[in-house]
């Protein structure tokens, strides 16, 4: 299906663990503001539920897993996507893929998905 | 849409509107959309009837949204089935045990009450995941560590009432072990402080795990008698440094005099950290170890020092045992060390575990999801040859010829005194295939329990037949369980079959 393969395209600027991760609260207390997404917003959920996984270099799995699914015909880290749109990161959060299981509203508010989807859109 | 099973439709939108008026509208789950978000994407019954589903979902963020809650429901005998960080993944995830209850849903409780660095505990919430704490550590620099589970997403809380288990020293590897003192909600509604918090303004709720009178934290684990929303940790103070060294035996039955000297390493708090046992890659291979055994150990570096060579010294009676000791290693780590060492036996979480579940060369088509089999056995080398032997046997025989995919036998240590050997069984989104699975893990369940071996810790689905193991005159302590059951929650509407546990009216009666 054609929405699958566009799925994990937006991202540019490499994320890193770590030190930033650290410097973050739970993106639930994060407030999402009504209305317009926010990119910014969106950078803090993306390092705390998705970077863990999706980050460069090793011991990121989800990283791991797209190299052999792409094997260079897309990047594997998802920030290095260019293909990615914000509805196909939505689906992405919801549906869960092999391993990853669906991220709960009380984990990711429809807002705070919306600042997500964002993020990854832009980057 | 899914109904909780013997509550009128009239009753059930009675009580979600009392779920609403306690903690808003926006917090209460009702449509098929949000109500699949709590599907067990590891469910080994993805997509069957039998697929344990909820009916709805709940999220207070205050103990006092959970009590109005629990008193709403209580009030209308609806089934509730609490969840911490709801990654409970493997043993159920964030779906309920009995289909059709409502999830009540902690994980906007993500409070870090307090962490004290001169007594070295936390006090958290239950939707206060590994990451949170280790970050809430990290960023005041406090000279603490946590002890993560592989995924570090997972709650400190739910992991710890779960029966999990983590990597860095002991006793703070046992989660359950190392907590101390608990806020519970009991099915009325009452809120409960165990150990020292009974005692008003006391303040050593987190420094004396045992209070007064009779000691009820048991029944919360792997329970299902109260929601627990707070408890207490001991965390360890950074150890100085780490050093681990490497026992290689070359005869199969070496693995006999190599146990007896861990335990005895470890009986006498020389080794505390978490030893890697391993049997031969390629057995009968010349020069090969039959068994390879890593015992590292935390602490101050002049002093683990010491203790390594005292196990050098123990494990060189074993003939021919070759004793490799590896370098110390210092905290906190240098960004070299932090790029080769497993991260989790330094208290940091992560989510590499992952990597096992996701595409790779040997795997370009992983099945998605796993679930655990894993039997507590004896601590002596003959126990770990004989559950060797009943792998062996059991790959061929237990699994009808099938070469279902099943991985192991891997022996943890994460508990004092005994092991686990764990096998994993992949889990997909095929029915097929995971009619197939079931049929083995139910077999290889009751094969292991004729040989006096049961699991510590079970998928939901798989809770009834592990609890059915445990049957020592007639299911003694179940039927105990059950009669506190029925007078802490005599309407049974909390997390009803958890861990074997029904309340009345869904018991099968024995």
């Amino acid at each position: 299906m054609k929405s699958r393969h566009r799925v994990f395209a937006v991202f540019s600027a490499a994320a890193l663990l770590g030190g930033l991760l650290a410097e973050l609260g739970s993106p639930a207390q994060v407030a999402s503001a009504q209305g317009t997404p926010d990119s910014e917003r969106g950078r803090a959920i993306y390092e705390y539920w998705c970077a863990p996984c999706h980050a460069a270099g090793p011991g990121h799995p989800g990283t791991q897993s797209l190299q052999i699914k792409y094997n260079g015909s897309l990047p594997a880290v998802l920030l290095e996507r260019t293909d990615l749109t914000a509805e196909v990161v939505k689906v992405f959060v919801r549906q869960g893929v092999l391993s990853m299981a669906p991220f709960r509203k009380t984990e990711i508010t429809d807002a705070a998905l919306g600042d997500l989807a964002t993020y990854v859109a832009e980057n | 849409m899914t109904f909780p099973p013997g509550v009128s439709e009239r009753d059930f939108a009675a009580a979600l509107d009392e779920f609403r008026a306690a903690v808003g509208a926006e917090w209460v789950f009702t449509s098929e959309e949000d109500v699949a978000l709590y599907r067990d994407a590891y469910s080994p019954y993805w997509g069957e009837p039998e697929e344990r589903v909820a009916s709805a979902a709940v999220a207070p963020v205050t103990v006092e949204e959970v009590q109005a809650v629990v008193r709403a429901a209580n009030a209308r005998r609806i089934p509730l089935y609490p969840i911490s960080t709801g990654r409970n993944l493997a043993y159920g995830g964030s779906a309920p045990v009995h289909s059709g209850s409502v999830v009540l849903d902690l994980k906007r409780m993500n409070r870090v009450i307090e962490v004290n660095e001169r007594n070295a505990y936390a006090l958290v919430e239950p939707g206060v995941s590994y990451f949170d704490l280790y970050n809430h550590i990290e960023e005041r620099g406090l000279d603490l560590w946590i002890d993560p589970p592989d995924p570090g997403w997972g709650s400190v809380i739910g992991n710890a009432l779960d029966g999990g288990g983590g990597w860095t020293a002991y006793p703070f590897r046992d989660h359950f072990g190392a907590h101390c003192g608990m806020e519970v909600v009991l099915a009325d509604g009452e809120i409960v402080r165990t150990g020292m918090g009974a005692v008003p303004n006391a303040k050593t709720w987190q420094q004396n795990k045992w209070g007064y009178g009779p000691w009820v934290d048991g029944l919360f684990r792997q329970g299902n008698m109260g929601v627990v929303t707070k408890m207490g940790f001991w965390l360890m103070p950074r150890p100085e440094a780490y050093i681990a060294g490497t026992a290689e035996v070359f005869n199969d039955r070496d693995i006999i005099p190599l146990m007896d000297t861990l335990n005895l390493l470890e009986n006498r708090h020389v080794v505390n950290g978490s030893t890697q046992l391993a049997g031969a890659a390629a057995f009968g291979q010349r020069d090969a170890p039959a068994w390879t055994l890593t015992v590292p150990i935390y602490g101050p570096e002049k002093v683990i020092r010491a203790q390594l060579e005292y196990a050098r010294e123990k494990f060189a009676a074993i003939e021919g045992c070759r004793f490799v000791a590896q370098e110390p290693i210092r905290t906190p780590l240098s960004a070299q060390d932090r790029a080769r060492v497993r991260l989790v036996n330094f208290g940091t979480p992560n989510l590499s575990t992952f990597a096992s579940l996701g595409r790779s060369q040997m795997q370009p088509n992983p099945p998605g999801g796993h679930i655990g089999f894993s039997p507590i056995i004896a601590r002596t080398g003959e126990e770990l040859l004989e559950f060797r032997d009943f792998y062996r046997i059991g790959l061929a025989e237990i699994s009808g010829g099938d070469d279902l995919g099943v991985r192991g036998p891997v022996f943890m240590n994460n508990w004092e005194r005994s092991l686990v050997a764990l096998i994993m069984f992949p889990i997909s989104k095929d029915a097929k295939s995971n009619r197939r699975m079931r049929v083995a893990f139910e077999r290889w369940v009751a094969a292991a329990g004729e040989r006096g071996w049961a699991e510590y810790r079970a998928p939901a689905v798989f809770q009834d037949i592990v609890s059915d193991t445990y049957s020592y005159k007639n299911h003694a302590l179940r039927r105990l369980h059950e009669r506190i059951k029925d007078a802490v929650d005599p309407n049974g509407i909390l997390a009803a079959g958890r861990y074997g546990v029904w309340p009345k009216h869904l018991r099968k009666e024995a």
